[in-house]
């Protein structure tokens, strides 16, 4: 290992250096000559038709340059949906138009009426409140099935129904789970909630448009876990700009959650601006702005049945559920309750048959989309749930119950299409059950219940689909884009290395992990790694990062690049040594001749690269720079087993956990460190979602949960210690690294461990009457639970 | 937040001068008035801080028990009020974060009245006594209600005096997301008998639970409140919770502060 850190070292991360000193570069920290700012007067009312807006008086406003509203956008496309649902019988989901400004009607509280631009901030948001909208509001459905509702007002009066698709999955199944259901020893059914979440970045939205007229190029500034996605988005579908007059900068980002991969209407309006103004035009969100604009995540009701034989074995898994996709479709959102949650139903057990009805419904809320995990888990949580349910019907132990239907051998083909190339969840159980001790667990709660609380144990076992995505998989399923990932290796004359990648980090230290995997690989000092990343200007056209996807993807392309950096330099060393190229090594930065001392170091080698003077030009081209795509062949399957256990206050309902375990397989691991910080994030979201987090409307559609006092945030002492460990490793067969990403594993798999603690303590307790408690388990609905309010 | 002119004076006399001028408003530690300026829901013409004056700062011995200027901080009052109040120093150090318990102020809490803020409860509790430039106040006749108080239009809490009771506690239970109190029970045992305020619970803002102030004042011990009911009606119903549960939490913040009282 180099000895700066290659592959396995905890190495610090050197992005820490700028943000833990402030020297970080947001993008509002990007401030351009003559600057103006755009203030967004957005809807109060959920849905309601736009009669007129009278803008005059607003105009005259000290500092005002412009306001836009819709027409002045009649010659530019709506946001685009980059991906298309098939429904069960065949028909395409129902796509309606999401205008950048809303166009007649507003369909949801925070939906943009008018676009404000002036010198100032405050002179923008003085003019916005001068601007005269007159609106009927219309009546909003909030409430899934009542938006199903014969004779339900329609979000969008050009669609049939606010019945955006009904996806069944795997259709040809249907008939045979029914079957199986009919014949089965035992069912169990269960209906949940998965609540719906606000993803809360640290760092709100930021969008800089900027125009420069003498070369005719727009640029964006902009909050995006994918700048090259963005490019392409509101390049080609909504303003009509060519890449090469197109640049979108994504610099740090605080934070993405899922919410940062779409392309939001403020993009498009600032870059539309600014080339209309010939201005830079600046918008930053307020939080306010945030709870009402970034997409939110889950927001799934679901009816999950689950047939067994005697034994406890899984027969057949027949789900029904309601999808909430909000007042728009937002950019990945049909791929969310569909392919990233049908195929992950299986889990880890051999279940045979399994059939998954999603119906994904428009309401008058904020659009919905991916959130850390994406549909996985909406899978885990239903059916960490209902095995536990099913378990104690029984009268099985749980973790007897899973052990009996794990899946044991590789590739295992699921009856939802998707292939496990390896695991072994036998072993994170196992490593869960030596980290817990469950042998103490009677005498702790004991000593709980001395107390006066309820102490409980739950586990969870959880398969997440990562390293998204084979592309040409995901267009027979309807995805809009591919899903490969690209690197360039620039070895720069003297020896040092710059990487561009089309991988983004906005929070998961690519820049520390990246360069150990090519140090790694050279054999060289990491710190002569440089990565670079965020810019479509100076990387590779990449599809950016999400579904802990960048270490299996873009890792994968970084590894071929530099693959081919390292073969070239080895003829050009041959060269050097007048060897046979297949007679030369690499190891620890230098090159050398097997079987003799004759050798030459990796600068000697990048410098000859660059003044050939001693170099085969005949046959060689100078310079050492390559550039790689990868496509990979599979998703990845990380998987573990999680532990919670709780104490249960019976008086109040408050919930505290007491510890928390996760063993986790992630396949190879390149930075512990770095992994297991990602874990505790995802843990700390997973539990926030099981017990504190929720976004709620009225039944008017108003927001209730606008601001962090009534939207509960989970804080440090709301969260254990966890212990965590990643030393189950079955390495994924199919990536060059062997690795399967780790980002979401922690809010995938700790929601129903959570949960299935919270009910397990009051099962010990004998208020055996509570089978299940929707998300998140506040104080108050666990008291309602224990005292059957 | 719209522009405004802002003026800090130094005696309790050029505050009420400046509060007399049209759309002034008093600013002490700003901890709802600047957010609320900030969402454009107040715009006042003229900030008159309070902050500034001498005589409204600080924690004393003092006539009837503890003097407390208006405008001493959450932090000052943990600080300064342990040696001679416990539950009230403890009250102070459990409001908020540490910005906030900086910033706010005593004075301003009981001025705005939140109906989950701590203040009430300790107040109303101890039976304390509000001063203002013209008056004084007894805890009693001081709140009207949610976000209601009995002070005057430019009338400025100068001071709170406490007595000191032989035990107190404030038992919190928070909302768990703002983290104000979601019902927050303040006991206090006086030799004339025990004083029970609920903050948190009622759409009617802080309120004595009498009941339990009569079985407390007869046996001061957890047991005697166990018979006791609380009826839901006219409690609060928010994301948060039921009227029934915030009942039942009255009940059981009550025992908790009886038994942790000292």
């Amino acid at each position: 290992m180099p000895k700066d850190g290659g592959i396995g070292a905890s190495t610090k991360r050197r992005e820490d250096v700028r943000f833990l000193t402030g020297s970080g570069r947001y993008t509002d920290d990007i401030n351009l000559r003559g600057q103006a700012y755009a203030h967004f007067l957005r809807s109060q009312v959920a849905h309601g038709r736009i009669n007129r807006i009278d803008t005059a008086a607003a105009a005259a406003m000290p500092g005002v340059l412009r306001i836009f509203t819709a027409a002045d956008f009649a010659g530019v496309g709506g946001l685009p949906c980059g991906w298309q649902v098939t429904d069960r019988h065949g028909k395409p989901m129902q796509e309606p138009k999401h205008p950048v400004l809303a166009e007649g009607k507003v369909r949801h509280v925070g939906d943009p009426i008018a676009m404000i631009v002036a010198e100032t901030p405050e002179q923008a948001r003085d003019a916005a409140e001068a601007i005269v909208v007159d609106i009927d509001e219309l009546p909003a459905v909030v409430d899934m099935k009542a938006a199903l509702a014969e004779g339900a007002p329609k979000v969008h009066d050009e669609l049939a129904s606010n019945l955006c698709y009904d996806w069944g999955f795997v259709e040809d199944n249907r008939e045979a789970v029914n079957a199986a259901f009919a014949g089965a020893h035992h069912v169990t059914t269960l209906e949940l909630v998965n609540n719906r979440l606000v993803a809360n970045a640290m760092e709100p939205r930021v969008a800089v448009g900027d125009y420069d007229f003498a070369t005719d190029t727009s640029t964006l500034y902009t909050t995006s876990q994918n700048p090259h996605v963005i490019r392409l988005l509101m390049g080609a579908f909504v303003l009509g700009i060519p890449e090469h007059k197109l640049r979108v900068v994504a610099p740090d980002v605080g934070g993405g959650f899922g919410s940062k991969i779409f392309h939001y209407a403020e993009e498009a309006a600032c870059t539309f601006a600014a080339r209309q103004l010939r201005r830079p035009v600046k918008w930053t969100a307020a939080r306010s702005e945030s709870f009402m604009t970034d997409a939110h995540g889950r927001d799934h009701v679901t009816k999950i049945e689950l047939a067994l034989d005697k034994d406890g074995h899984f027969l057949a898994i027949r789900t029904e559920t309601y999808a909430n996709m909000g007042a728009y479709l937002s950019t990945f959102a049909p791929s969310v309750p569909t392919w990233l949650h049908g195929t992950l139903m299986a889990g880890n057990y051999k279940t045979p048959l399994i059939y998954v009805n999603v119906k994904a419904v428009f309401t008058n809320t904020v659009p919905v989309d991916a959130y850390r995990g994406a549909g996985r888990p909406e899978a885990t949580f239903q059916l960490e749930r209902i095995i536990d349910k099913a378990a104690r019907e029984m009268g099985i132990d749980p973790i007897e119950i899973r052990r009996r239907n794990f899946v044991t051998e590789f590739p295992y083909q699921t009856p939802v299409a998707v292939v496990y190339d390896t695991g072994n969840y036998h072993a994170t159980m196992d490593k869960l059950l030596e980290m817990v001790d469950l042998a103490g667990f009677e005498a702790r709660r004991a000593e709980s219940a001395a107390r006066g609380k309820l102490r409980g144990f739950g586990i969870a076992h959880y398969i997440e689909a990562c390293g998204i995505a084979p592309s040409n998989l995901v267009g027979q399923l309807g995805a809009r884009a591919g899903l490969y990932e690209s690197a360039t290796v620039r070895v720069n004359a003297t020896g040092s290395i710059t990487v561009m990648t089309g991988s983004h980090s906005h929070g998961q230290g690519h820049e520390t992990t990246f360069a150990q995997v090519v140090a790694e690989m050279i054999g060289i000092d990491a710190k002569n790694v440089e990565i670079v990343h965020g810019d479509t200007a100076n990387t590779p056209m990449g599809m950016g990062t999400y579904g802990s996807r960048s270490l299996a993807v873009g890792g994968s392309a970084l590894v071929r690049a530099t693959n081919k950096i390292v073969n070239k330099a080895k003829k050009i060393a041959a060269h050097l040594l007048e060897a046979a190229e297949g007679d030369i090594e690499l190891k620890d930065g230098r090159f050398t001749v097997a079987g003799t001392d004759k050798g030459v170091d990796w600068g000697s080698v990048c410098l000859a690269a660059y003044v050939p003077h001693n170099y085969p030009l005949e046959n060689l081209e100078p310079g050492l720079e390559e550039t790689a795509f990868y496509d990979p062949s599979n998703f990845t399957y990380p998987a573990g087993a999680y532990g919670c256990e709780v104490e249960v206050d019976p008086e109040t309902g408050k919930v505290e956990i007491v510890a928390f375990a996760a063993a986790d397989d992630f396949g190879n691991v390149v930075n512990p460190m770095i992994v297991e910080g990602q874990v505790h994030g995802g843990l700390a979201q997973g539990i926030g979602q099981a017990l504190l987090e929720t976004c709620a409307y009225d039944e008017n559609g108003q927001l209730l949960t606008g601001s962090y006092m009534d939207y509960a945030m989970p804080r440090a002492d709301d969260l254990p210690f966890y212990r965590v460990d990643h030393s189950c490793i079955t390495p994924c067969t199919h990536n060059p690294l062997g690795v399967k990403g780790c980002g979401e594993a922690g809010a995938i798999g700790s929601p129903p461990a959570v949960v299935n603690a919270v009910i397990d303590a009051l099962h010990r307790a004998g208020h055996t009457h509570v089978t299940h408690i929707d998300m998140p388990l506040t104080p108050a609905r666990v008291w309602a639970a224990i005292h059957r309010h | 937040m719209h522009n405004f002119d802002f003026v800090k004076p130094s005696t309790i006399a050029d505050a009420v001068a400046a509060l007399a001028h049209e759309g002034a408003q008093a600013l002490s530690g700003g901890q709802t008035l600047i957010p609320t300026m900030k969402q454009r829901l107040a715009a006042p013409a003229v900030l008159v801080s309070l902050t500034g004056i001498g005589e409204m700062q600080g924690v004393c011995r003092g006539e009837g028990g503890l003097h407390i200027g208006a405008a001493t901080t959450h932090a000052r009052v943990a600080r300064e009020a342990a040696a001679h109040y416990p539950a009230l120093a403890a009250l102070a150090g459990g409001i908020g974060d540490p910005a906030v318990r900086n910033r706010g102020t005593i004075g301003g809490s009981l001025a705005n009245n939140d109906p989950s803020a701590c203040y009430p409860a300790a107040v109303l509790g101890s039976g304390a006594t509000i001063v203002t430039n013209t008056r004084t106040i007894p805890a009693d006749d001081f709140f009207r209600g949610m976000f209601t108080t009995a002070l005057m239009d430019g009338e400025i809490i100068t001071e709170v005096r406490f007595p000191i009771p032989e035990r107190a506690a404030y038992a919190k239970f928070v909302q768990p997301a703002s983290r104000f109190a979601l019902t927050g029970v303040f006991v206090a045992k006086f030799p004339s008998g025990v004083r029970v305020a609920v903050t948190g619970a009622s759409e009617g803002g802080v309120f004595r639970w009498n009941e339990a102030e009569a079985a407390l004042t007869a046996n001061f011990s957890a047991a005697s409140v166990e018979g006791l009911t609380v009826s839901p009606e006219g409690m609060i119903r928010d994301l948060h919770g039921t009227p029934e549960y915030r009942a039942n939490l009255v009940k059981v913040m009550t025992k908790r502060a009886v038994t942790s009282a000292k």
